[in-house]
């Protein structure tokens, strides 16, 4: 196992309850197994029309691997402009 | 010449205007966002934008460059700010000269379209009786 740091902004932070949480997940686990460990621990997730995860700095696809030395974001519906 | 900025400042829209200009510019199409008073129906008393700032920074870039590429214009700018903001002021300002007026309206669209699309910033709207995280693109 291996403890991934995840930030948070928007309602995502209010879901949370803070600015970063952190998940253990498998070694080189992807998108799509943080999105679910997630989604089993915070189930409010799933309420949200829609949620992106981005990898240091780019939009994740669910396929994509993941390392603790990544800057891990989740994306709730952007709203600016 | 490409500007980007996220900034809790208040932003200057005059700057942005000259910022763009150029000699060789036969216009500048400029977008102003500004902060409405009401929300279907509901009277708003702020808005407070948060950005994922280095990310944001990096979309932002990534548009003006898609702009480049896709309509002949001279200079962009995009400025955002965060931070919390009344009524009538500026969330947003983007800039972009052109020799001609078509690829400036055209680009100055496709900036602020897509930055509402994709660049990671957050609006919550304030009102009397408590605030909302907006969510205009699910």
């Amino acid at each position: 196992m291996a403890v991934y740091k995840i930030l948070a902004f928007g309602i995502a932070k209010d879901i949370f309850g803070g600015r970063a949480i952190e998940i253990a997940l498998d070694e080189r686990a992807t998108i799509e197994n943080l999105r679910s460990a997630l989604e089993d621990k915070y189930s409010k997730l799933k309420q949200l029309s829609s949620y992106m995860i981005a990898v240091n700095d780019e939009y994740a696809d669910a396929a994509n691997i993941i390392s603790t030395h990544d800057e891990i974001a989740i994306i709730p519906p952007v709203s600016g402009g | 010449m490409i500007d980007i900025n996220i900034t809790e400042k208040p932003l200057d829209v005059q700057e942005c205007i000259k910022m763009v200009m150029s000699p060789d510019s036969g216009g500048i199409d400029v977008f102003i966002g500004t902060v409405r008073n009401m929300t279907k129906g509901k009277r708003v008393v702020g808005l407070e934008f948060e950005a994922y700032e280095s990310m944001a920074m990096k979309e932002m870039k990534k548009i003006a460059m898609e702009i480049k590429s896709r309509w002949p214009v001279h200079k962009i700018v995009i400025h955002h700010r965060v931070g919390v903001l009344q009524v009538g002021e500026v969330p947003v300002v983007i800039a972009v000269s052109a020799a001609h007026r078509n690829a400036a309206f055209d680009a100055c669209r496709y900036a602020i379209d897509t930055l509402k699309q994709r660049v990671p910033i957050w609006k919550k709207e304030v009102f009397e009786d408590g605030e909302v995280w907006v969510a205009e693109h699910p």
